[in-house]
């Protein structure tokens, strides 16, 4: 591997582990809405214990992206930032609202349910605004002129493409996050929370798979370099349905709340979705932004491409200890997970 | 670019970040304020700094939250506003925003251990990641000044033809301006916050109907608040006087618009308040103190101080920055005083319970809200001073803007924003210490610790 490959695969790293972190956060914010007013389940506390301490979290991986993009590949942030300003500080706005509201539920008791709606509705939008990135790199809606890049929304916002991306980010969003929480639930041992959310990944899981061949079929001609590059990596794409198949097993027959392994279908579909963006992700190469940056010509120098690095596995060397110790202290005990509010 | 879309974009980015730096300075004094009070509990036993710390915390998570939001949208637009400047960036100085990233990672860490698993660690532990809060904040407080002391001084890289050439990515880190202005940005920070929990003690006091208790408990957190704002105080002065120093050397302009200074000159004088009037190139109204600005630039009485007439007339900021410079020393040096004044008056009436008077409660009420303004002054001071330049004497800010439309629109919606964000988080804040009164969270009966506090 050469170097912009590498600088590549950290990036879309940063990519994987946001998508991950975030269709959690999000989606348990969403949950958190849908299940508000029910008595019986303890589902919206299940959602919401999750959330408390990870949204800071998520939150950095964020950041982490804009800035990776803008040390390792600086002409394509040049040429993201340039064309994104509207829908980026869409995004923006949301975020704020949201992140906001939802400590403003913890600190006062009062209007719950309103500010839920706020964080459930804005969880459904940020990331449909997120997907929106993907049509505008594989090309076809940027123009050249005067000497700089502009985006023409009106014909990102009519194109099938758009919204097939938004769909599968939308749908795979659910689907982990029933997954994560019906194993999270698991943990608190609370049957009725597991059922509720193996329930829902148990049917959102083959809409994720309409979705995603509807984005297959929605790739317009004009990035037609991307499908039949796609086609080229059918045997990740194969392995990744393999296992959303083992996934979709342990649900079906999971339906035993003391049952350990239940968490393999939360590893396979981990899985499953990181083969699927290494097979995008190697299709999409050598470009970043189509056709006019790729890895190689929107590369940095090779003196900050070494200190970047240096930076990063020094810094991860250091964290790794802190972030054990979180996962021992909120996600893996049950003391804190089985907490009642 | 059109010079209003420049300014649009300007604004827009300024709303941003001066919404921003006052959340900032508060999650990085705040942790700060916290450790100090929860090894004072671990030294003397005295429940009533526990109380204090647990508060200051709560406060703290709400505040925390809009800080990061806003530093999440300030970061993001760096790109969508100005896009040629981070690719410059991208290619020279990186690597401040990349380490920065990990200060986050551990702020954020160690700030849910601290709110959430308090109650299943050892209060070692509880102490040690609270302290690892504070170093995160402070942290990226010093990695994202050092990016804007960079812009000040850049250095480690040639520009040819619009790309980077020659980099040496930690000769820019390293820039001549990181030591003082990292100095500077911290101290005050500090002095900031310990002002501002001064101010809300000193507010407290000053509501009648209260148990002598509750009295006590507030006498405590003022005290504290006010020796550890006078002592930053002292440190911003001597850290900003440093500032000073170096940008008369570096970038000279800007400490001649400061002080209004048209003429390079010997003995120059040092201008407090007036206004500075560009057509007849002088000062209308100021107080001159003759040669203390050669003496504070320089060190010496005849030292020679550049004016503004050693630069062409295109390159000169806006005059109006000598109000706003003005108004950060003022500031500075009134509230050191106040702390003095307020330790002569405790030393004074030494035998009394409660020994400030409410006037003296009155001005510390307003000390938080004063010190926060000249932070605010401070920066638009530092940036509007630099202009045209958005780094200096290598690209202009007209240069740097992105060619998209709309910034005017999303202005309106932004300031919209952070007017609500600003007004739910104080009724949030009110809200919440309405329903947890001081009076029932503090041991009622007198307490007895093993030691007691010593202050000055
Ligand atoms: C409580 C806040 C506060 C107080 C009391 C002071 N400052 Fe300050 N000052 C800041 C808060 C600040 C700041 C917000 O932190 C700035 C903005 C940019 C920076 O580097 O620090 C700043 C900038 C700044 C600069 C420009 C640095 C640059 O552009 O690189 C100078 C020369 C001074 N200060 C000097 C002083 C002096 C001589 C003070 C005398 C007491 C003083 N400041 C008090
Ligand atoms: C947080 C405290 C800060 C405040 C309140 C602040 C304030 C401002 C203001 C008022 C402007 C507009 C200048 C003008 O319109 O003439 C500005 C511009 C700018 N600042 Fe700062 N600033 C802060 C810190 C920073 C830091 C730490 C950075 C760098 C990482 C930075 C980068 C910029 C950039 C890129 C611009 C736009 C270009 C320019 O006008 O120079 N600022 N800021
Ligand atoms: C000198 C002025 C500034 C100071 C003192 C400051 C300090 C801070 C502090 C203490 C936080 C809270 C960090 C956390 O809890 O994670 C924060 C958040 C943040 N700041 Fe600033 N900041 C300043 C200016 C800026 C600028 C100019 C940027 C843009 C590059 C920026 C980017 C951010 C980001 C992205 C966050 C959120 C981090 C997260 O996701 O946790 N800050 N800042």
């Amino acid at each position: 591997m050469n170097e912009p490959l590498w600088g590549a695969a950290v990036l879309w790293t940063a990519v994987f582990i946001y998508a991950m972190a975030g269709s959690i956060d999000f989606g348990a914010g969403f949950w958190s809405m849908v299940y508000r007013r029910e008595k019986d389940t303890r589902a919206s506390v299940i959602a919401n214990r999750y959330l408390s301490p990870l949204w800071e979290v998520t939150n950095v991986f964020l950041v982490l992206f804009a800035v990776a993009l803008v040390g390792m590949f600086p002409s394509a942030a040049y040429a993201l930032g340039s064309v994104l300003l509207v829908p980026g500080n869409l995004i923006l706005i949301l975020l704020t609202i949201r992140t906001v509201f939802l400590v403003y539920t913890h600190a006062v008791h009062r209007h719950q349910s309103g500010l839920r709606t706020v964080s459930g509705i804005t969880g459904l939008v940020i990331p449909a605004l997120l997907m929106t990135v993907f049509p505008v790199a594989q090309g076809g809606f940027l123009r050249h002129t005067g000497g700089h890049w502009t985006l023409s929304l009106a014909s990102l916002f009519s194109h099938w493409t758009t919204y097939s991306y938004i769909a599968l980010g939308l749908t795979s969003e659910l689907y982990l996050s029933s997954l994560f929480l019906a194993d999270y639930a698991r943990v608190a041992g609370d049957d009725s929370a597991f059922q509720v959310y193996r329930r829902n990944a148990l049917w959102l899981g083959p809409v994720t798979m309409l979705a995603a061949l509807f984005t297959l079929w929605a790739i317009p001609s004009s990035a037609a370099w991307l499908r039949r590059d796609l086609a080229g990596q059918s045997t990740l794409f194969i392995a990744s349905a393999a296992c959303f198949l083992v996934a979709m097993a342990v649900l079906w027959r999971g339906s035993d709340v003391r049952r350990r392994w239940y968490r393999l279908s939360v590893v396979a579909s981990v899985a499953q979705y990181a083969l699927a963006m290494i097979a995008y992700g190697r299709a999409h190469l050598p470009y970043l932004v189509y056709p006019s940056f790729t890895i190689a010509n929107s590369f940095t120098n090779m003196e900050m491409f070494r200190a970047a690095v240096l930076v990063l596995l020094i810094g991860i060397a250091i964290l790794f200890p802190g972030f054990v110790w979180f996962w021992r202290l909120f996600l893996e005990n049950k003391g804190y997970v089985g907490k009642l509010e | 670019m059109s010079p209003d879309h420049v300014l649009l974009a300007r604004t827009l980015f300024a709303t941003s970040l001066a919404m921003h730096i006052i959340y900032a300075t508060l999650g990085v004094g705040i942790p700060l304020m916290v450790t100090v009070a929860e090894v004072t509990y671990a030294l003397t036993g005295d429940s009533d700094y526990a109380i204090m710390a647990k508060r200051w915390t709560r406060g703290f998570t709400v505040l925390l939250a809009v800080s990061i939001t806003t530093g999440t949208t300030v970061a993001l637009q760096l790109s969508l506003l100005w896009p040629r400047f981070m690719q410059v960036v991208g290619q020279v100085i990186a690597l401040p925003f990349l380490i920065e990233i990990f200060a986050f990672f551990v702020e954020a860490l160690f700030m849910s251990i601290y709110v959430y698993a308090a109650d299943r660690i050892p209060h070692r532990w509880r102490i040690a990641s609270v302290a690892f809060v504070a170093v995160g904040a402070a942290a990226s407080a010093l990695l994202i000044t050092d990016a804007n002391a960079f812009m000040n001084t850049p250095r480690g890289f040639r520009m040819v033809e619009g790309r980077a050439v020659d980099v040496h990515p930690w000769q820019a880190v390293f820039n001549p301006a990181l030591p003082t202005e990292d100095a500077h940005v911290l101290v005050s920070a500090y002095m900031t916050v310990a002002f501002i929990t001064a101010a809300v003690a000193a507010h407290g006091l000053l509501r009648r109907a209260h148990s002598d208790r509750v009295r006590e408990h507030q006498y405590k957190a003022l005290m504290l608040s006010l020796a550890l704002g006078g002592l930053f105080g002292i440190f911003t002065a001597i850290a900003g006087d440093a500032s000073g120093k170096f940008i008369a050397r570096y970038q000279p302009e800007k400490l001649a618009v400061a002080e209004g200074l048209f003429h390079t000159q010997a003995h120059a004088p040092l201008v407090i308040g007036g206004w500075v009037d560009g057509v007849h190139q002088r000062v209308i109204g100021g107080i001159e103190l003759p040669g203390l600005l050669s003496w504070l630039a320089t060190d010496r009485f005849d030292g020679v101080v550049k004016g503004l007439d050693a630069f062409p007339r295109d390159t000169w900021p806006p005059l109006y920055v000598h109000l706003l410079f003005d108004a950060m020393v003022g500031i500075g040096m009134l509230l050191v005083l106040l702390a003095i004044a307020a330790w002569l008056v405790k030393t004074v009436r030494r035998g009394q319970r409660f020994p400030f008077p409410r006037w003296l409660l009155w001005l510390v009420a307003a000390s938080g809200p004063l010190a926060m303004a000249a932070i605010e002054c401070g920066w638009i001071y530092a940036e509007v001073a630099r202009q045209p330049w958005i780094i200096y004497h290598v690209m202009r800010t007209a240069d740097a803007v992105t060619p998209a439309p709309y910034v005017g629109v999303l202005c309106v919606l932004f300031v919209g924003l952070y007017i609500l964000l600003s007004v739910g988080t104080v009724l949030v804040m009110r809200g919440y210490f309405r329903r947890h009164p001081l009076a029932e969270e503090i041991e009622p009966g007198p307490i007895s610790p093993r030691r007691v506090v010593w202050l000055p």
